[in-house]
C-alpha cells in the first residue's frame, strides 16, 4: 500500500496531475457534456417516436401495424442493443463520415452514440407508455380522439413523470459511453482519464476524472428524480 | 333514436369463440333514460361499447337517427363519438391534468380555440357543482367529485346521447344517489338520452324509465321499468328484482303444497291486510315464503310468494279471493320455482 502511494501519488505525480487538471479539466468536462447532451437529444428525437410506435403499432395497440413491420423494428432494436459500443463506433465510421463529414473527433463520436442510444431510449419509452392505464386510453378513443390525438393528448401527458425517469436513465448511460470516445479521437473526461491518467501512469488524473464523472451522474440523477416527482400529480398534496 | 338490430358479438379466446352478445334488438327513444341490467358477464359492457363502435359488432347493426354506425368510416365514427359520449366506473380522468384541462380534452379534439374551450369548461364545472375545483388535480378529489368532472367532460361537446358504464358502481349509496340525480337533471334539462349500464337494480329503479334485462348475451325481458318490476316474467329478471327469493327458495315437493305469487301495485293495495283477511274470510292460512315492497316514483309495488295449504280447491279459492282485490295480480307460481331452478342449473353449466 505504501509502495502504491509512493509510486502513483508522489509529489511529482501530483504536481503533474494538478497541471493537467488546471489546463484541461474544465474544457474536457464541457466536451463530455456536449457529447452527452447532443447524443441524448438526438437519441430522444429518434427513440421517442419509435417507442410510441412500438406501443401503438402492437397487435393489441390502438393502431396495429403489419406484423412483419413490427418484427423488423423489434429485431433492429434488439440487434443494435446487442452490439458492443466500441464495435459500433468502428463499424459505423463510414456512416459517421457521410453524416458529419469526418469519422474522428468530438462531433464524430456523437453519431455512433446516437445509434447506440436510440434503441435503448425507444425501449424505455415503450415501457413508460405501457404503464398508461388502458381505461384512460379507452376513454380517449370513446371521446372521438384519433390515434395521434390519443398519443399527444393522453398517452404522453399521462406518462410524463415516467418519461422523465426514463430520460434520466438514458442520459447517465450515455455519459458512461462517452468514455470510449477516445477510440475515434474524441475528447472528454473519460478519454482524458485513459490517455493522461492510465496510459501515463498518473493515477491521480484518473481518480480526479472519475470524481467529476461521478458528480455529473449524481447531478443528472438528482435533478431527474426531483423533476419526475414534482411533475407527478397523482400524489395528493 | 338508437336501434340495435339483431346485434351479435363474438370474441375469439384461447378456449375458442365466446358469444358475448346474441341477437340483441332494442329501441332506445330520444329522451329515454334506458337501463341495461344484468349480472357480471352478461355482456353489458360489450353491448354499450357496440353502441359507440369501440367494439365492432360481429353481426347486426346499430342505427342512430337513421345512420348505420357500422357502415361509417373511422373519421365519421370519431365525429359520432362527440355526439355519443361516455362515462365510466373508474372515472378515467387524466391524472396529470387539472379538472379544467380534463374537461377541455374533448374540446381540444375538435380544435376549439383555447379561450373558448376554457370558458365552456368553467361553465360545465358550474353545471356539475364544482366551480371551485378548476385547478385541482383528480387525485385531490373524492370519487363522487371525480365522476362529476367526468360527466362535465362527457357533456363538453353537447352530446345527444350519454352512455353510463357502471358509472356509480364504485361509489357509496349516498354519492350514487347524488350522481344519479345529476344524470336525471341532465336528461331533463338538456334533453340528452341516457343509457345506463348497471348490475344494480336500485339504479334502474331510481332513474330509468325503460329497462332491458341481459342474460348470457341475450335480452330476456324489456319494457317500462314499472311494468317489468311489478310483474317480472323472465327468471333472470325475477332473480334481479327479488334476489332473496331466487337465492333462498328451494321448492318443497310436498304433494299439496302450491305456491302463489301475489303482485300488488299502489299504496291502497299495499296497506291492506290481505293475508289476514283471507285467513278470516276463507279459513286459508297461507304461509308467506317471501315478501318485498319497493317504491317506484312514489308508488308502492309489492310482491309476495305464498304457499297455500290443502289441495287445488283451496288454491282456486285463494286465487279467486286475492284476485278480487283491486290492483292485485295473482299468478299460480309452481312454474316459477321450477324456472328458477332451471335457470340456476343453466348458469352452473
Amino acid at each position: 500500500m505504501n509502495n502504491y502511494i509512493a509510486t502513483y501519488y508522489n509529489a511529482e505525480k501530483l504536481a503533474k496531475a494538478w497541471a493537467v487538471i488546471r489546463a484541461d479539466f474544465l474544457r474536457e468536462t464541457g466536451v463530455t457534456l456536449y457529447i452527452t447532451l447532443m447524443a441524448t437529444l438526438f437519441a430522444i428525437l429518434i427513440g421517442l417516436p419509435l417507442g410510441v410506435l412500438l406501443v401503438t403499432g402492437d397487435q393489441k395497440g390502438i393502431r396495429p401495424l403489419p406484423k412483419p413491420l413490427m418484427a423488423f423494428l423489434n429485431g433492429l432494436i434488439n440487434l443494435l442493443r446487442s452490439a458492443p459500443f466500441i464495435i459500433l463506433i468502428v463499424v459505423l465510421m463510414p456512416i459517421t463520415r457521410a453524416i458529419v463529414g469526418r469519422a474522428v473527433g468530438n462531433t464524430a463520436v456523437i453519431v455512433p452514440l446516437i445509434i447506440a442510444a436510440f434503441p435503448f431510449v425507444a425501449r424505455l419509452v415503450e415501457g413508460s407508455l405501457r404503464e398508461v392505464n388502458p381505461n384512460i386510453i379507452e376513454m380517449s378513443l370513446s371521446s372521438g380522439a384519433s390515434t395521434w390525438q390519443t398519443v399527444y393528448h393522453v398517452m404522453l401527458p399521462e406518462s410524463v413523470p415516467s418519461l422523465i425517469t426514463s430520460f434520466t436513465t438514458a442520459v447517465t448511460t450515455i455519459l458512461g459511453y462517452t468514455a470510449m470516445s477516445g477510440a475515434v479521437g474524441g475528447g472528454g473526461l473519460g478519454n482524458l482519464a485513459i490517455t493522461q491518467g492510465q496510459q501515463r501512469y498518473n493515477q491521480a488524473v484518473l481518480l480526479a476524472a472519475l470524481i467529476v464523472l461521478v458528480i455529473l451522474v449524481q447531478v443528472f440523477q438528482t435533478v431527474g428524480t426531483r423533476l419526475a416527482k414534482r411533475m407527478d400529480k397523482r400524489i395528493k398534496e | 333514436m338508437i336501434e340495435l338490430l339483431n346485434l351479435s358479438k363474438s370474441f375469439v379466446t384461447a378456449d375458442g369463440p365466446v358469444d358475448a352478445l346474441k341477437h340483441v334488438s332494442l329501441s332506445i327513444h330520444d329522451g329515454d333514460i334506458y337501463g341495461i341490467i344484468g349480472m357480471s358477464g352478461a355482456g353489458k359492457s360489450t353491448l354499450v361499447r357496440c353502441i359507440n363502435m369501440l367494439e365492432r359488432p360481429s353481426d347486426g347493426s346499430v342505427i342512430w337517427d337513421g345512420t348505420d354506425l357500422g357502415k361509417l368510416s373511422k373519421k365519421e365514427i370519431q365525429q359520432v363519438r362527440h355526439q355519443i359520449t361516455m362515462i365510466f366506473q373508474s372515472f378515467n380522468l387524466l391524472m396529470q391534468r387539472t379538472c379544467l384541462e380534463n374537461i377541455m380534452l374533448p374540446l381540444k379534439l375538435i380544435h376549439m380555440p383555447r379561450a373558448k374551450a376554457k370558458a365552456r369548461a368553467m361553465e360545465l364545472l358550474e353545471t356539475v357543482g364544482l366551480p371551485d375545483k378548476a385547478n385541482a388535480y383528480p387525485a385531490q378529489l373524492s370519487g363522487g367529485q371525480q365522476q362529476r368532472v367526468a360527466i362535465a367532460r362527457a357533456l363538453a361537446t353537447d352530446p345527444k346521447v350519454l352512455l353510463c358504464d357502471e358509472a356509480t358502481s364504485a361509489l357509496d349509496p349516498k354519492t350514487t344517489h347524488a350522481i344519479l340525480s345529476l344524470i336525471r337533471e341532465i336528461n331533463r334539462k338538456m334533453g340528452i338520452t341516457v343509457i345506463v349500464i348497471t348490475h344494480q337494480m336500485s339504479v334502474v329503479q331510481e332513474i330509468c324509465n325503460r329497462v332491458a334485462i341481459l342474460e348470457n348475451g341475450a335480452v330476456v325481458e324489456e319494457g317500462e321499468v314499472s311494468q317489468v318490476f311489478s310483474n317480472p316474467r323472465a327468471a333472470a329478471t325475477k332473480a334481479l328484482v327479488y334476489p332473496d327469493v331466487a337465492e333462498g327458495m328451494e321448492p318443497d315437493e310436498g304433494v299439496n303444497a302450491q305456491t302463489v305469487r301475489v303482485v300488488f301495485q299502489g299504496n291502497d293495495a299495499a296497506k291492506k291486510p290481505m293475508i289476514a283477511s283471507m285467513a278470516i274470510d276463507c279459513h286459508i292460512a297461507a304461509t308467506i315464503l317471501s315478501a318485498t315492497t319497493r317504491t317506484l316514483n312514489g308508488k308502492a309495488y309489492g310482491n309476495m310468494l305464498l304457499r297455500i295449504p290443502g289441495g287445488p280447491d283451496e288454491l282456486a279459492r285463494a286465487v279467486k279471493y286475492l284476485s278480487a282485490e283491486p290492483n292485485v295480480v295473482v299468478q299460480v307460481d309452481a312454474e316459477y320455482t321450477q324456472d328458477a331452478v332451471n335457470a340456476r342449473e343453466g348458469q352452473d353449466e
